[in-house]
């Protein structure tokens, strides 16, 4: 009785394969169903922002509503002013924060600094752009480019932090042990040394956070506002691409809804482009340290 | 021994006399600098949630904790409630999650488990640039293309079929609507979970698919074994895209129809508590508009924290488990 119980069933042989055959099934055309809006997102994004991508686009101030014709090209310098302040306190601070943590932190304080870069990487962005309202706006009184600024800023901080720890902890300890045995000083040895051995996943990071903090819209709504003007000075409001975007998106004239779709297209193309150099970067970067 | 070591440690000569400031004074400074930074951090995150409560002090103030559950919103008569926001917020991101998850779950096996080499690296690739176009762009898309498409394929079907059976897809079908908000919170999430699975199975050790296979498991019934083993990271990967889900603003603003009243049924327009912000700060005249609405904000900003947190803690207790064998 017990050889028979250890033959296994054909019916029930039969049985595992198809499911085996099922599975393997459905988990393929689950990833095949995940990547159809990416390609239908960039299809209707080059299909319909083509058209939009005129030499006025890029040179010429928005037109009053109702007329059309106008571009974009007030946005599309605010946006690089309003990220441009953003990186200046964003990566400098990103980067030290994130040696602290690999170099200096005790185990404790620097599991609490990760744990808190996580979280700040959770926050709705919108929630930045009321921080930046209260802490910048309100104190000034009016919206300018300083406060979307600040907003992004607070975005690019935890994507910097993150990225510049990850990749100094793959920098091997015999490196500083190295460079320490030499008498060089510590601060010598991280800034010279083991940073440069990680600044090619360092400049990921940098590029990482930059790309986000273009794309972002919420939190620069209401703190660099919008304008449709040149802007003089950075304490007042400052067009931005994205939020330009918006605008025109949801306004009901079939000119900008064009002139929409070639923003979106503009800002698709940065933050893909910088993705594309991402990710060979970083392939580079991690066969180097494997060898 | 001891004397040998402490006899390394006397002062070299050479350049670091010529240059004092780098060996000592220097090491001081930059660990100063790298520890304000690194303090800096910390004190930005309580800083931010610091303002939002003096902020919305006003607000919480007139309308104590029955601001959560009074789903009046009428600016004029300067009468708040976060009811309706709460609501479209919970119901459009549980929606999405219904359809994220599965997928994501699949495209997380089928990288790990399945895909090989370069398949694998460029569909890793193509599902991190989902993740990376910007918000704004979904909404571009989404009421040009999705909406549309979503009314009159889904929404306009599902109404005149079961519409009069079942409250949830009710008519009258909008354009905008929950379900519109639920299909492109889902797009939008799904590279989040699909990412952070594809990491906690990767950190389920080989030797445990291998065991099952040398058992005479068939393939699917080694990657179900591996699943359930890392379970609650995957659970915790949810959880974050949840969070993702929650404070999702310009996507949902520009598809979700912008109506602050609560309906049963998923055809028609809602709110969320991210998109009346984008919607209605500017706008926000008198002090007790602004407070209530930055009060939306500080709600959203506990539910998105508690979630954050939950998933976080999950997420690394399965890493740091198979990490340390």
């Amino acid at each position: 009785m017990n050889e028979r119980r250890l033959q296994p069933s054909p019916w029930v042989e039969r049985r595992r394969r198809i499911v085996n055959a099922l599975g393997h099934g459905a988990v393929a055309l689950a990833t095949a169903m995940v990547l159809v809006p990416l390609v239908a997102v960039i299809w209707y994004t080059l299909r319909e922002g083509i058209p939009g991508l005129t030499w006025d686009f890029f040179t010429q101030l928005p037109k009053p509503v109702g007329e059309p014709g106008g571009g974009m090209a007030n946005a599309i310098v605010g946006s690089g002013i309003v990220v441009g302040l953003a990186s200046i306190v964003a990566i400098p601070l990103g980067i030290l924060a994130g040696i602290f943590i690999s170099e200096y932190a005790s185990a404790r304080l620097a599991a609490a600094i990760r744990f808190v870069t996580e979280v700040m990487l959770g926050l709705p962005s919108i929630l930045l752009g009321i921080f930046a309202y209260a802490v910048v706006v309100k104190p000034m009184g009016h919206f300018s480019a300083y406060a979307g600024a600040v907003s992004l800023a607070i975005v690019m901080l935890p994507i910097v932090i993150k990225t510049t720890e990850e990749i100094l902890r793959l920098v091997p300890r015999h490196i500083r042990e190295a460079g320490l045995a030499l008498g060089i000083p510590q601060w010598v040895v991280v800034l010279r040394i083991v940073l440069r051995a990680a600044s090619r996943g360092i400049v990921t990071g940098i590029l990482l956070a930059v790309a986000r903090a273009a794309g972002e819209t919420a939190p620069l709504l209401f703190t660099a506002l919008n304008n449709r003007f040149w802007h003089t000075t950075l304490d007042q409001p400052i067009a931005t691409l994205p939020v330009q975007i918006f605008t025109y998106a949801v306004a009901p004239y079939e000119d900008w809804h064009r002139q929409a779709w070639a923003g979106a297209l503009v800002l698709i193309g940065l933050v893909l482009v910088l993705s594309i150099i991402l990710r060979l970067v970083v392939s580079r970067t991690h066969l180097e340290h494997e060898q | 021994m001891a004397a040998e070591v402490s006899s390394v440690r006397t002062e070299p000569q050479g350049r670091r006399f010529a240059f004092p400031w780098r060996g000592a004074v220097g090491n001081g400074v930059f660990f100063g600098l790298c520890l304000l930074a690194g303090i800096a951090v910390l004190v930005t995150l309580v800083a931010v949630i610091a303002q939002l409560v003096v902020e919305s002090r006003l607000s919480i103030e007139a309308f104590g904790i029955g601001f959560l559950t009074r789903s009046v919103w009428d600016p004029v008569a300067e009468q708040f409630g976060a009811l309706p926001f709460i609501y479209g917020t919970l119901v459009s991101s549980l929606l999405a999650l219904l359809l994220a998850v599965p997928l994501s779950l699949g495209a997380a096996v089928f990288l790990v488990e399945i895909a090989r080499g370069w398949v694998r690296s460029v569909l890793s690739f193509l599902i991190e640039a989902l993740a990376a176009v910007p918000s704004v762009v979904y909404g571009v898309w989404g009421i040009f293309v999705l909406v549309p498409w979503l009314l009159e394929h889904v929404s306009m079907p599902l109404a005149e079929t079961w519409g009069e059976a079942i409250p949830l897809v009710a008519p009258p079908a909008t354009g905008p609507s929950m379900l519109s908000a639920a299909v492109i919170l889902a797009i939008m999430v799904t590279p989040i979970i699909t990412s952070v699975a594809r990491d906690v199975l990767l950190a389920i050790p080989r030797s445990q698919r291998e065991a099952a296979l040398a058992l005479g498991s068939t393939r699917w019934e080694a990657i179900r074994t591996v699943v359930g083993t890392a379970r609650w990271g995957i659970f915790g990967a949810i959880i974050l895209g949840l969070g993702r889900a929650l404070g999702e603003t310009m996507a949902v603003t520009m598809v979700i129809g912008n109506d602050p009243s609560i309906h049963a049924s998923i055809l028609q327009p809602a709110y969320t508590l991210a998109s009346v912000i984008a919607n209605e700060f500017t706008e926000a005249t008198t002090p007790l508009y602004v407070s209530a609405l930055i009060e939306i904000g500080l709600v959203l900003l506990l539910t998105t924290l508690v979630v954050n947190i939950v998933a976080r803690l999950l997420v690394w207790s399965i890493a740091r488990r198979y990490s340390q064998q």
